[in-house]
């Protein structure tokens, strides 16, 4: 297995400068570095030299990716590309384009984005696996028809439509939790409650609904009819053979996902002014701060390629038959 | 089994009843509720905090509170009126020519060889307590020469335990200004500055190839370093020289690039490692005002606190005459500041910032667009008031005309549009006379704006009233008001122009003109068609090209655009801070300036550098007067509209007058905590009976399912 996570690293290595790259030229192709310093020295009075001074300070002054008047190795490394993308490999994120450290915010914000993406994701387990569970224990009836019916009505509602109801039936209407914020230690659940809801409700028509498949799939199986016919009551062929069988792909599902907990959301963050890695990104998209938008999109793909190798790695101990070679 | 969970639920809704009568949706802790604090909101993360390099409004609410150039805007008077903030008095200026003999304050511009500002400061003015003036029994800094190792526990500022202070002196202000030519630091007005302040660019040079004075610090001692404008005359006093007479420099010792820099700050903050720290100017301030930032988390809350080292200053006794009757004046003499503390919370989106201003836990909010009908309507005389819910919260409204101009403007080197060619003159004044800015007000700005008669906005000198002030271009005096000219009266001008409904009567071809601008997203289709609706009244086909900024301002900066729609906020209330946005050498194409519309007048740009140097009064509203006539006649611009500013505060909320010009305005906010302490407990008491359905919903759910669960686990296997 050891040979096989380190054949997956390597593999990794040619899709994350793929990545770095592709951001790198979109981003430019949108935006010049004039652009970029306009940006961050602000609308009025702004003269050329200060511009030129500006890219002069922070490296944008030298040819994007090939540095014909160099010499040598210079024509690669004295450019833009270079130097402000090489150094994300080893994860030195350097200086945002308005002069603070990203790897300290980085470090700062994920902690606001784990403490609403955690409890939603454990919380919302629990919910869609019993909601699931339920449906799937009473199949073809009419409790079964109307969840489904109800699932599939909440996951054709927007999560815009679940975040601002949310906030004004509970927070503006019932005076339950505030409308917005965030604070530290105990006082973050009074917080953190209603964009968990939100997120736990807004996801549960899905999930619910994707759920139920594997368990009624699992149900028609022969080890579970093999279970009924040597008389087992159906709550315990229910959860202790479906559900443990069932939940090897919600793990595989889950496993995936868990790096990107760091990441946060976009939405949710901005709405319940979170300060948290989602709505860095937001910013940073907005203000053109591209030192910020390509360490973000960097270290989104090395966690979505981590939780890949996670899932692989899950497998092998969720289903034993399963050796990674 | 449903009667104990019953009984359950209810005495667990009892408990959190008792256990605390704070409302649950306090987003603050509870212990701050009867406290003097204010609280507002921020919606975007501060990008610069250091005085040399903000300039934007929202960076001046906190730093406005922090520093302290040595003028300020009364707060009561009007129209804006400078008066001493850690000046003694108004600065003595000099003229001189070049002999060095005393010229007359009347003198003409061309007169003059220097222009000289004399300013004394205040003496026992101290610094709010900080670790770079921290000093040891020997004497020595603290905190100046740290070491890696001794900030490997660092974090924060608040990691330095020791703290110091001293007096302000003349000298911090000097090299405050020698800031400007620090080659690590970026000022938006350095270029402007240089143009002025005597000495400036030889200092730029000559600092450009100065050494930081040891490996890894970015400290220049600019203290070593000679800037011919400025002058030390005593410890408490000091001179700057300009290379020429420029009246308007004095409303730039009101604003942050004018506050005082201490040495010790910019070498503490200059060490290596701090920067990879965050620990910087640029993010955490030192002054002497009456606040100081205690937390700075632009992420999610930015705290400003009394300074424990103010002078204290007093409330001011005079204002205008309704000043008295509207309770302005009752706190006159009075020390300030008077809040204890300002808390200022992200809020990114609109909606919950409205929403928490309606509980109560904001005290001062603006009205977005999508709460404006619920905030605010117009009664019969066309005059806004509150709505019957508002009133009944006792929610007050304030409203100002802000100094700014937003308008439509023509490219002036454009071959159809621009140019000073009857043709084109013609056209932009038919065009001038059938965009409809009172409708455009009406449906887009809720009403809040002005119809423009010109470059200057109500309230800056220049700007005249009644009869005397409208377009006579595109405005009819009937009835005691203006009236837009008729549609037919524009179709006419079009007749003139060559462009009979909109087609060019040489070639026959419908007239398209094109519009750029980088509004986008979903309510901008409305203001789009309204702008397409408003060229047909012409027969002109109105093309929108929709870009991102930066391509708008690339086109802005070749000078490509045809039609743009720009915005300008004034950075100080004099006529030049708008006149100069179309003087000929301001051009943006040309001399990449801020006359967007690369508008050249001769008579106008000669009139323009006489008026500058002129002092308020009879002779320099003449010469307005004739610019002013020129511009309407020329019509570069459409003058689109002021807008006006409504702001509400809750009853607690006192001196609450707006003032658009001061940066500093929060000593004056008082706070009556123990009022908005009754109300937001009224106004927030929880509701329990969600808990008490919820559960009966549960029970009738899950009664059915629990006796089919029964029967199925009764029935026989078939």
């Amino acid at each position: 297995m050891i040979n096989y996570i380190i054949r997956r690293i390597l593999y990794a290595l040619p899709i994350l400068i793929g990545v770095n790259v592709i951001t790198f030229v979109l981003f430019f192709v949108v935006n010049t570095p004039d652009d970029i310093a306009r940006m961050q020295l602000g609308q009025k009075r702004v003269t050329q030299e200060a511009i030129e001074k500006w890219k002069a300070d922070r490296g944008y002054d030298r040819p994007i990716l090939w540095n014909a008047n160099a010499s040598g190795t210079g024509k690669l490394t004295e450019t833009i590309f270079y130097i402000h993308s090489v150094k994300l490999f080893v994860f030195e994120f350097g200086q945002s384009d308005s002069g603070r450290d990203i790897g300290h915010d980085i470090s700062q914000r994920m902690w606001p984005s784990l403490a609403i993406t955690v409890p939603s994701l454990l919380l919302g387990l629990f919910a869609y696996i019993t909601f699931a569970l339920i449906l799937a224990f009473f199949r073809a009836t009419y409790i079964d028809v109307w969840g489904v019916v109800l699932c599939v009505v909440m996951m054709s509602v927007s999560s815009m439509f679940y975040i601002i109801g949310g906030q004004f039936v509970i927070g503006k209407l019932l005076h339950l939790v505030p409308i917005s914020g965030y604070d530290t230690g105990i006082q973050a659940i009074k917080f953190v409650a209603l964009p968990v809801l939100v997120g736990l409700v807004g996801s549960i028509g899905s999930s619910t609904r994707w759920y139920r498949t594997i368990f009624l799939e699992e149900m028609n199986k022969d080890y579970v009819r093999t279970a009924r016919a040597k008389g087992l009551p159906e709550k315990l062929v229910l959860y202790r053979h479906v559900l443990r069988n069932g939940l090897i792909p919600i793990l595989t599902g889950v496993v995936v996902i868990l790096p990107m907990l760091f990441i946060g959301s976009l939405i949710t963050e901005s709405f319940f002014a979170i300060p948290g890695l989602g709505s860095y990104t937001i910013d940073a998209i907005n203000r053109q701060d591209f030192a910020i938008v390509r360490s973000m999109v960097y270290l989104g793909s090395v966690l979505y390629i981590f939780g890949l190798l996670l899932t692989d790695i899950s497998y092998t101990i969720a289903d034993p038959r399963i050796r990674l070679e | 089994m449903t009667r104990i969970a019953l009984y359950w639920l209810l005495c667990s809704l009892c408990y959190l009843a008792a256990c605390s009568d704070e409302p649950w949706n306090n987003p603050y802790p509870g212990d701050q509720s009867q406290q003097n604090i204010y609280y507002d909101v921020f919606s975007e993360r501060p990008k610069h905090l250091d005085p040399i390099s903000s300039y934007s409004a929202n960076e001046y609410v906190f730093l406005g509170q922090i520093y302290e150039p040595p003028l300020q805007y009364h707060f009561l008077k009007r129209p804006y009126q400078l008066t001493p903030l850690t000046a003694t008095e108004m600065p003595e200026v000099s003229y001189l020519d070049t002999e060095g003999r005393f010229l007359p304050e009347t003198v003409a511009a061309e007169k003059v060889h220097r222009a000289i500002y004399r300013i004394s400061i205040r003496p026992g003015i101290l610094f709010q307590p900080h670790p770079a003036f921290a000093r040891g029994d020997a004497g020595t800094y603290l905190y100046h020469d740290l070491t890696s190792g001794d900030l490997a526990d660092v974090y924060t500022l608040d990691d330095f335990i020791e703290k110091g202070t001293r007096e302000l002196t003349a000298e911090d202000y000097i090299y405050q200004i020698k800031r400007f030519a620090h080659p690590g630091v970026h000022s938006p007005i350095g270029g402007l500055m240089s143009k002025y302040i005597l000495g400036l660019d030889e200092l730029g040079r000559s600092l450009a190839d100065v050494q930081p004075h040891n490996g890894g610090s970015r400290y220049i001692d600019l203290r070593k370093h000679v800037l011919e404008g400025v002058r030390l005359i005593d410890r408490y006093t000091f001179e700057i020289s300009l290379k020429e007479k420029y009246p308007q420099f004095i409303y730039w010792l009101s604003m942050s690039f004018f506050a005082p820099m201490p040495w010790e700050v910019d070498r503490f903050y200059s060490q290596a490692g701090m920067k990879e720290k965050n620990i910087v100017l640029d993010w955490y301030p030192v002054g002497t005002g009456p606040f100081m930032l205690t937390v700075n988390n632009p992420n999610r809350q930015m705290v400003l606190e009394r300074n424990p080292n103010f002078r204290g200053e007093t409330y001011p006794a005079e204002g205008e005459e309704t000043d008295w009757e509207d309770g302005y004046l009752q706190d006159a003499g009075k020390r300030m500041p008077f809040i204890d503390k300002a808390v200022f919370s992200l809020e990114k989106e609109n909606i919950p910032a409205w929403n928490k201003f309606l509980q109560g836990y904001y005290d001062t909010s603006g009205i977005d667009s999508d709460s404006f009908d619920q905030a605010v309507q117009f009664n019969a005389r066309g005059d806004a008031e509150l709505t019957q819910v508002m009133q009944e919260k006792g929610i007050n409204l304030s409203t100002a005309v802000t100094t700014s101009s937003y308008y439509m403007g023509f490219n002036m080197l454009d071959d159809v549009i621009g140019g000073d060619s009857q043709r084109a003159l013609l056209l932009r004044r038919a065009i001038s006379i059938v965009i409809d800015y009172e409708e455009y007000i009406s449906i887009f700005a809720n009403g809040r704006g002005l119809p423009a008669q010109g470059p200057i906005p109500p309230g800056i000198f220049g700007n005249l009233e009644g009869e005397a002030g409208i377009n006579p271009y595109v405005y009819e005096w009937k009835n005691t008001r203006p009236v837009r000219r008729t549609v037919e009266e524009a179709r006419r001008l079009m007749v003139e122009a060559g462009y009979p409904n909109g087609r060019d009567k040489q070639t026959g071809k419908s007239l398209i003109l094109y519009l750029d601008t980088p509004a986008a997203g979903p309510g901008t289709k409305a203001v789009f068609d309204w702008y397409r609706k408003q060229f047909a009244k012409l027969g002109i086909q109105l093309v929108i090209r929709v870009t991102d900024y930066n391509r708008f301002q690339e086109k802005m900066i070749k000078g490509t655009a045809q039609i743009f729609m720009w915005g300008w906020n004034a950075d100080y209330p004099d006529p030049e801070n708008f006149l100069f946005l179309l003087y000929g050498p301001n051009g943006k194409a040309e001399y990449n300036g801020e006359n967007a519309a690369n508008y050249r007048n001769s008579e106008f740009d000669t009139l323009f550098n006489r008026m500058k140097s002129m002092a308020n009064g009879p002779e320099r509203q003449q010469l307005i007067d004739r610019m002013v006539e020129i511009l309407r006649r020329d019509a570069p611009w459409i003058w689109g509209y002021h807008p006006v500013g409504f702001s509400l505060y809750h009853q607690w909320y006192g001196n609450a007058k707006p003032n658009l010009m001061a940066n500093n305005t929060l000593k004056y906010k008082r706070i009556d905590p123990v009022t908005r302490e009754k109300l937001r407990r009224e106004w927030n008491r929880p509701a329990y009976w969600p808990f008490i359905v919820l559960f009966f919903v549960l029970v009738v759910s899950v009664i059915p399912a629990w006796r089919s669960y029964k029967r199925r686990e009764r029935s026989a296997a078939l």
